[in-house]
């Protein structure tokens, strides 16, 4: 067994049983932390595959990002997973039917599939040519051959997170505000006044 | 030969790379462990001198071993669990902290060729390693289950992430500059880039302002002051730190520290040259380059502890705006004016590697 099919098989049964783990675990904090497992695996699948650049990618964006913030928003939140899974019987056909429409369709979908078809990029898997990182490479097809899509790609992204910040910004009254170009334009000249009161007399401010 | 290929052909190839590997590994980290004891000490001393005391000066020569007093007092103390803590995550979150601290190290070049790995996405996996880093704060604020260290982790969290946008920024603005992700090649881009005879994107004109704007996200990163409000202690105690002892506190300690150290060698090698002398000029060649790299090391790290010593700490919403609305925008702003820079009045992306024309 070489090293490379050991790593594969490490990453890929860890990577598994933390998904597993991810339901299972009867703390909602210790499930995201399993799936944080589970990115971090892919990350280690992605590097096998020879696409260092995704992994980093997925890494810094899933495990350094995204799953910070899930875990911000479950920590914050007081969920209790035991009423939670109270109508689990009832559910169960209705999720089990779910279930095998979407393993169905992942079935005919990798059944037609030919690799090499739908993506434009190859006829076959090569790796990057001559002198060519594959940081290098990816850039070099995502800004020349396919720069519409995935500018429109990143619009979709614009879109949606405009969207979010408009259906949760609520402008609140009452709330007070800092001016930081006020503070810095403020002088002695114009916030200090000298008062001389006399004696058994206050000050008017 | 290389070295792991001398232990190759004496034991065999995969054990031989085993073990080439890991005394390769024991060579980086040891020194990083003494340059952390030392790096506290230093920190100690400049602190007290900016102050008018006189710091650590009595365990051993000029008090040189007073960290590991510490880290020896440190050892015998009772390792205490809280009873409403999450055992499992209390533990691990330490030893998250420690190990990326040092995984970290992996990529850093000290000389040319004298690098553990030489990663040609050498700069993201700096970013991803320290990125994972929150999960050892975050971790231990919640496992905790206690005010203080849970809100010292949240407040850590946040920093932590909105720095790191920002830092991003700069990172790609230099790449862009040396067309590569790998810390070596970034480092000898530099050679001679500013006049044909300065080494070092900070003498660039274009690149001054990110070499500042890092200094101070890294200071943020790696929660120094002025930005260490996740363990402000008139606030917050110590914050995430507050349930640790012992052996379990040592480990954040020497992880913050061993980031710290690894601030001040990113750094140079991002804007400072390197191992490459600041003059190109023949007869600063004959100092060996690890001796360049270790100086300009410390010099960051004298400044690390000159702004500790004399700026007073941030209040939180204004890092928050400092981070999101000063240096987010300023930086975006900066990668363009890089990138149309280099797009339009230099020849370096005409064409890229291979041969797709632009």
């Amino acid at each position: 067994m070489t090293v490379a099919v050991f790593s594969f098989y490490l990453f890929a049964v860890v990577l598994i049983t933390a998904a597993v783990l991810v339901i299972t675990s009867k703390n909602p904090v210790h499930s995201v932390l399993w799936l944080i497992v589970c990115f971090f695996n892919a990350g280690g699948l992605f590097i096998l595959l020879g696409a260092e650049f995704l992994a980093m990618l997925l890494v810094i964006v899933y495990v350094g990002a995204v799953a910070v913030l899930f875990l911000f928003v479950v920590m914050m939140l007081d969920i209790d997973f035991a009423t939670l899974r109270r109508g689990f019987l009832s559910y169960l056909p209705l999720g089990l039917v779910v279930a095998g429409v979407i393993l169905g369709e992942v079935l005919f979908a990798v059944g037609s599939w030919v690799p090499g078809r739908g993506v434009m990029m190859f006829d076959e898997l090569v790796s990057a040519p001559d002198g060519m990182t594959n940081t290098q490479w990816i850039g070099s097809v995502l800004y020349t051959r396919y720069l519409f899509v995935f500018q429109a790609a990143g619009l979709v992204l614009l879109v949606s997170m405009i969207g979010a910040i408009v259906l949760t910004h609520r402008q609140r009254v009452g709330t007070k505000r800092q001016n930081i170009g006020q503070q810095v334009a403020r002088t002695p000249a114009n916030a200090v006044h000298p008062a001389q009161p006399g004696i058994g007399q206050g000050i008017d401010l | 030969m290389t070295f792991t290929g001398w232990f190759q052909s004496h034991l065999g190839d995969g054990l031989g790379w085993f073990v080439g590997t890991t005394v390769l590994i024991l060579a980086i980290v040891l020194p990083v462990m003494v340059g952390v004891a030392m790096a506290v000490y230093a920190d100690r001393k400049i602190w007290a001198a900016m102050q008018m005391r006189r710091g650590p000066n009595v365990v051993g020569p000029f008090g040189l071993l007073q960290t590991f007093a510490d880290a020896a007092k440190l050892f015998l103390k009772e390792t205490i669990i809280p009873s409403g803590a999450s055992r499992e995550v209390f533990l691990i979150a330490p030893m998250i902290s420690f190990v990326l601290a040092l995984a970290i190290w992996a990529v850093m070049p000290f000389d040319a060729g004298l690098v553990l790995a030489d990663l040609n996405v050498g700069l993201l996996y700096v970013f991803a390693v320290s990125s994972m880093g929150v999960y050892g704060i975050i971790m231990s604020g919640w496992a905790s289950n206690s005010k203080y260290p849970f809100l010292g982790g949240l407040r850590s969290a946040a920093q932590m992430v909105s720095y790191e946008v920002s830092m991003g920024f700069i990172l790609v603005a230099v790449m862009l500059y040396a067309q590569s992700l790998n810390l070596s090649d970034i480092v000898m881009a530099q050679k001679g880039n500013v006049l044909g005879f300065l080494n070092g994107n900070v003498f660039n004109p274009l690149l001054f302002p990110m070499a500042i704007m890092f200094f101070i996200t890294a200071l943020a990163e790696t929660n120094r002051p002025p930005f260490d409000l996740p363990e402000a202690e008139a606030e917050l105690v110590a914050g995430y730190q507050v349930e640790y002892s012992s052996m379990s506190f040592a480990l954040f300690f020497l992880g913050e520290y061993a980031n710290i150290l690894f601030m001040c060698a990113l750094i140079p090698v991002l804007f400072l040259g390197g191992w490459l002398p600041p003059l190109d000029w023949a007869p600063l060649y004959y100092i060996p380059g690890f001796v360049w790299m270790l100086s300009k090391m410390a010099f960051m790290f004298f400044c690390f502890a000159w702004v500790k010593a004399a700026v007073p700490r941030y209040r939180y919403d204004q890092l928050m705006r400092l981070g999101w609305k000063v240096f987010l925008p300023l930086s975006l702003f900066w990668v363009v004016v890089v990138s149309g820079w280099l797009m339009f009045f230099t020849d370096k992306f005409a064409t890229v590697p291979g041969s797709v024309t632009l």
